[in-house]
C-alpha cells in the first residue's frame, strides 16, 4: 500500500491553534490532496480553515456520493481516500459507503462532527452514535472530545486505513473539541501496540507451498484483490508464465492479470466463465491469492474444488481457514508471498524439481476455446454486452471502469478488456446499487488524465446520479453509460428463472413507449438537467458513432441512454446455493464436458 | 459437541474497547458464556476474562477476529488444568431459628463466609470454580434462595510467567526518521 503516512519531515509543532486548524493541518500533514465532503451544524468550525488549505473540497450532493467517490479516488490510486459529513443524518448516510469499503478492504477515513461533548447522549438535534452505527463495518474507529488528540488521531486513522489489510476508519469529532483552544503536535511514533499487520510471510511456509506447488498436476492461481491492494501484478504475472500456471481473478481482482494472457481462464463463480470454473472444480491445488472463498465463489461449500489442496495467502489472517480449510497458510502481503515464493521455486528449479503442468493448460485451454463467454444478439434491438464491448474497445484499457451492481456490472466484468490493475472499479462484497456515479467521479479526481466511465444500469443510476451536478460543477468530465432496460435486470432475470417470470416490482419505466414503459425519467434530460451533455443510443448502427461521442467530449460530463433489450440474462450461471459443477452456460444448457475434463 | 475455553484477553485500557468485544461477538455470531473486566498491574491495560462455548474452529475465528481489533493486545486460551480459575457467588438463603444452623454449616464445609445476616436471611459469599458453586447451591437450594449475584470467571495461568509482558510496544517501523 502506499497510503502510509509519512510522519517525518513535516512541521510537528505549533503555537495555539482551534481544534478545527489542527484538523486541517493534520489532514494536510497526512497527504490528504482531496476531500469530499458536505458540510452541517457539527463539522461547520472544521469548514473554516478547510477554506483556507491546500486541500481541494469536493461538496457533493448527498454523503453517500462523498462515501463511494473517497472509495472510487482510493480504489483508482491506492492512496487512501477522504470524506466529510457533519453529524447524524450526515453520518449516517456515509454509512453504506463506509460498510462497502469495509466489505471491499478499500482504505478509506470518515471524518464526521459530532454534538458538542456535553450533549453526547442527550440525544440532541442532529445527534446519532455514529462510532457504535459503524462499529460492526470499520477497521476501526475513534471519537474525539479532547482538541489536543486531533493530530494523533490523524495519523493513527491515516495509517490504519492504508496498511496491512486496508479499511475504513471513522474519525467523529465533537463540535466543542473543534471549537476548543490547543497546540499542534504531530506525533513522531504512533503507539499501537494493538496493531500490528504481518506483511512478511513465513519462510517455512512458503517452502511448503513451493513444495506442493512442484509435486501439484493441475495447479490454479486463484487470484482476489489482495493483489491489486498488494502491487503484485508483475510478481503474479512472473509466477504465472515462469511456471506455466492457469490463472482465475475473481471479481475484485479483473485487470490483477491482463485478460490476453493465454494462461488466464476468466473469472469463477456465480457468473463466472466456464473455464475458470471448471479449473476449480478440477484443480489439485489451488494458490489462494489476496482471495478470501467468498460465497458467490465457491457455490455450495461442501462440493467446491473438492480435489485440491490448498495454499492460502492472505494479509489478513482470520480470511485463512475461515471458509474453506488451507493446507498451507501463509499470512503476508501478496507481492511479498510471491516474490519470496518465487525465490523458493528458482531454487527447487535449478535442483530439477519442477512442476509440469503442460497437458493441463492445453486442457483447460481448451475449454477456455470451447466455451468462450457469449451471447446471442437478439433479433431486434441493441445488446447490453455489445454496448459494454464496443466501450471496452474503443475506450481501451487505459481506461477507468465502474460499475454499479447487478447484470450490467457483471456483463462489465467480462465483456471490457481488462489488462491493467486499477482499471476496474466496483462494489463487490457488499453489492451496492448506486455505486458507479459517484465511484468514477472519485477515479476522475485521483486520475485527471485517463478516461473514466462509469457503467451503470437503469436502477442503479437512480441512486446517485445527483452526484452528476457535482461532476458537471467542479469539471470532472466522467462518461457514464446507462444500461437501460428498464427494469431492475438482475431481479427480473432471478424472477424470469425462479420465480415462473412473476415480475413483482422490477419494472422501472425507464424505457421507450415501444415497450410500453413511460420514460420516467427521461435520462437525457435528465442529463441536460444536470449540465451533462445526455446522448441516446437504441441501435448497433449508432453505437460506435455514439461512444466516439461521448469520448469526444472532454469539458463536461457524459450520460448516455443505451436503450438495450431487456430480456437479456447473464451467463454462465451457478444458481444460489448449488454446486459449481452445476453451471449452466445458458438457460437448461450446461456444458457438455469431455470425460476428463470434470 | 461445542466444549467451553476461557480466553485471557488483554485491552488497552480506553473507552469503548468492551462494546468493540462485544459488538464482534455478536456480529460473528458467537456467545459469550461469561466475561470479566478488570484492571491489571499495567494502569493502561485491562484484562477480559472470556468465556464462550464453541468447537475449535469457531473458536480460532473468535481468536482471530479479536486479534484484529486495535485495541486488543494479546489473547491467550486457559486451559483448566494450567490455570486457576474462580468465579464470585454472592447468595441469599432464607433461614430461621431451625434452618440457620445448618445453612452456617454448609458455608463452613465449601469455606465460604456469612458477609450479612438478618431474622430470616443470610447472604453468602462462595469463591471458587464452578463446579464448587454449582455443588454449594444443590445445597442450599432446599433451604430456599431468594437471589443470587454471581461474577463472570476470572482466571490466571500457573507459574511465574505472565502474560503482560511485552504487550506494550509501539508499531515498527513507524519510527521518525
Amino acid at each position: 500500500m502506499t497510503g502510509q503516512t509519512n510522519l517525518s519531515s513535516i512541521e510537528t509543532s505549533t503555537p495555539t491553534l482551534t481544534g478545527a486548524q489542527s484538523l486541517v493541518r493534520a489532514l494536510e500533514n497526512a497527504g490528504v490532496e482531496v476531500i469530499f465532503g458536505i458540510p452541517g451544524g457539527a463539522i461547520l468550525p472544521a469548514y473554516d480553515p478547510l477554506f483556507d488549505s491546500s486541500i481541494r473540497h469536493i461538496l457533493v450532493r448527498h454523503e453517500q456520493g462523498a462515501g463511494h467517490a473517497a472509495q472510487g479516488y482510493a480504489a483508482a490510486s491506492g492512496r487512501v481516500g477522504v470524506c466529510m459529513a457533519t453529524s447524524g443524518p450526515g453520518a449516517t448516510n456515509l454509512v453504506t459507503a463506509i460498510a462497502d469499503a469495509y466489505m471491499d478492504s478499500v482504505p478509506i477515513v470518515a471524518i464526521t462532527g459530532q454534538v458538542s461533548s456535553n450533549l453526547i447522549g442527550t440525544d440532541g438535534f442532529q445527534e446519532a452514535d455514529i462510532r457504535g452505527i459503524t462499529m460492526p463495518i470499520t477497521k476501526h474507529s475513534y471519537l474525539v472530545t479532547d482538541a489536543s488528540e486531533i493530530p494523533r488521531v490523524i495519523a493513527e486513522a491515516f495509517h490504519i486505513a492504508g496498511t496491512g489489510r486496508p479499511g475504513p476508519v471513522l474519525v467523529d469529532i465533537a463540535k466543542d473539541a473543534l471549537q476548543a483552544t490547543t497546540t499542534f503536535d504531530w506525533p513522531h511514533e504512533l503507539a499501537l501496540p494493538g496493531y500490528r499487520p504481518t506483511t512478511h510471510p513465513h519462510g517455512k511456509q512458503v517452502r511448503e507451498a513451493a513444495r506442493l506447488l512442484v509435486d501439484a498436476e493441475r495447479p490454479v492461481l486463484y487470484v482476489g484483490g489482495g493483489v491489486i491492494k498488494a502491487e503484485a501484478s508483475a510478481e503474479l504475472l512472473r509466477l504465472a508464465e515462469t511456471y506455466n500456471i492457469p490463472v482465475v481473478t475473481t471479481l475484485m481482482a479483473r485487470g490483477a492479470f491482463p485478460d490476453s494472457h493465454e494462461l488466464h481462464l476468466g473469472m469463477p463463480g456465480m457468473h463466472g466463465t466456464v473455464a475458470a470454473v471448471a479449473a476449480l472444480q478440477r484443480a489439485d491445488l489451488l494458490v489462494s491469492l489476496g482471495a478470501r472463498f467468498d460465497d458467490r465463489v465457491t457455490g455450495n461449500l461442501d462440493s467446491f474444488a473438492p480435489l485440491a489442496k490448498v495454499i492460502h495467502a492472505d494479509i489478513d489472517p482470520a480470511e485463512i481457514s475461515k471458509n474453506r480449510h488451507a493446507d498451507v497458510p501463509i499470512v503476508g502481503d501478496c507481492r511479498e508471498v510471491i516474490s519470496d515464493l518465487l525465490v523458493v521455486l528458482g531454487a527447487l528449479a535449478e535442483d530439477g524439481e519442477k512442476g509440469d503442468y503442460a497437458a493441463w493448460c492445453q486442457q483447460m485451454g481448451s475449454v477456455k476455446a470451447k466455451y468462450p463467454v457469449g451471447y446471442d444478439a437478439p433479433a431486434e434491438g441493441l445488446a447490453p454486452q455489445t454496448v459494454i464491448e464496443r466501450i471496452s474497445a474503443i475506450a481501451g484499457p487505459e481506461a477507468v471502469y465502474a460499475a454499479g451492481v447487478g447484470q450490467h456490472q457483471m456483463w462489465a466484468a467480462h465483456y471490457v478488456d481488462y489488462e491493467r490493475p486499477r482499471q476496474w472499479l466496483n462494489s463487490g462484497g457488499a453489492g451496492t446499487m448506486g455505486y458507479a456515479v459517484p465511484a468514477a467521479m472519485g477515479a476522475q479526481v485521483a486520475d485527471p488524465d485517463r478516461v473514466v466511465w462509469a457503467i451503470d444500469g437503469d436502477g442503479c443510476f437512480q441512486m446517485t446520479n445527483q452526484e452528476l451536478a457535482t461532476c458537471a460543477l467542479e469539471g470532472i468530465p466522467i462518461k457514464v453509460a446507462v444500461i437501460n432496460n428498464s427494469s431492475l435486470g438482475m431481479v427480473r432475470q432471478w424472477q424470469t428463472l425462479f420465480y415462473e417470470g412473476r415480475y413483482s416490482n422490477t419494472d422501472l419505466n425507464t424505457g421507450p413507449e415501444s415497450i410500453g414503459a413511460r420514460r420516467i425519467p427521461d435520462f437525457v434530460k435528465l442529463a441536460d438537467a444536470y449540465g451533462c451533455v445526455g446522448l441516446r443510443c437504441d441501435s448497433v448502427e449508432d453505437l460506435d458513432a455514439t461512444i466516439e461521442k461521448a469520448m469526444a467530449i472532454t469539458d463536461r460530463p457524459v450520460v448516455i441512454d443505451f436503450v438495450v433489450e431487456r430480456d437479456a440474462m447473464v451467463w454462465p450461471m451457478v444458481a444460489a446455493g448449488t454446486s459449481n459443477d452445476a453451471i449452466k452456460i445458458a438457460r437448461d444448457l450446461a456444458p457438455e464436458w469431455e470425460a476428463d475434463d470434470l | 459437541m461445542t466444549t467451553q475455553h476461557t480466553l485471557s484477553v488483554l485491552v488497552e485500557n480506553t473507552p469503548g474497547v468492551l462494546a468493540r468485544v462485544s459488538s464482534l461477538f455478536m456480529r460473528r455470531g458467537f456467545n459469550i458464556e461469561s466475561l470479566a473486566v478488570g484492571p491489571t498491574e499495567i494502569p493502561e491495560i485491562s484484562r477480559m476474562t472470556i468465556v464462550v462455548n464453541v468447537d475449535e474452529l469457531p473458536l480460532e475465528q473468535v481468536t482471530k477476529q479479536l486479534n484484529k481489533l486495535v485495541n486488543v493486545l494479546k489473547i491467550v486460551e486457559l486451559d483448566s488444568d494450567s490455570a486457576v480459575e474462580r468465579e464470585l457467588m454472592l447468595i441469599k438463603v432464607k433461614t430461621d431459628p431451625a434452618t440457620r444452623g445448618q445453612v452456617l454449616e454448609t458455608v463452613q464445609l465449601f469455606r465460604a463466609k456469612v458477609v450479612d445476616v438478618s431474622t430470616d436471611a443470610v447472604t453468602i459469599e462462595a469463591t471458587g470454580d464452578s463446579g464448587k458453586l454449582t455443588a454449594m447451591l444443590k445445597v442450599l437450594e432446599p433451604f430456599g434462595i431468594r437471589e443470587i449475584a454471581q461474577s463472570g470467571r476470572v482466571a490466571i495461568g500457573r507459574g511465574a510467567r505472565s502474560i503482560t509482558d511485552r504487550s506494550l510496544r509501539a508499531v515498527p517501523g513507524t519510527q521518525a526518521g
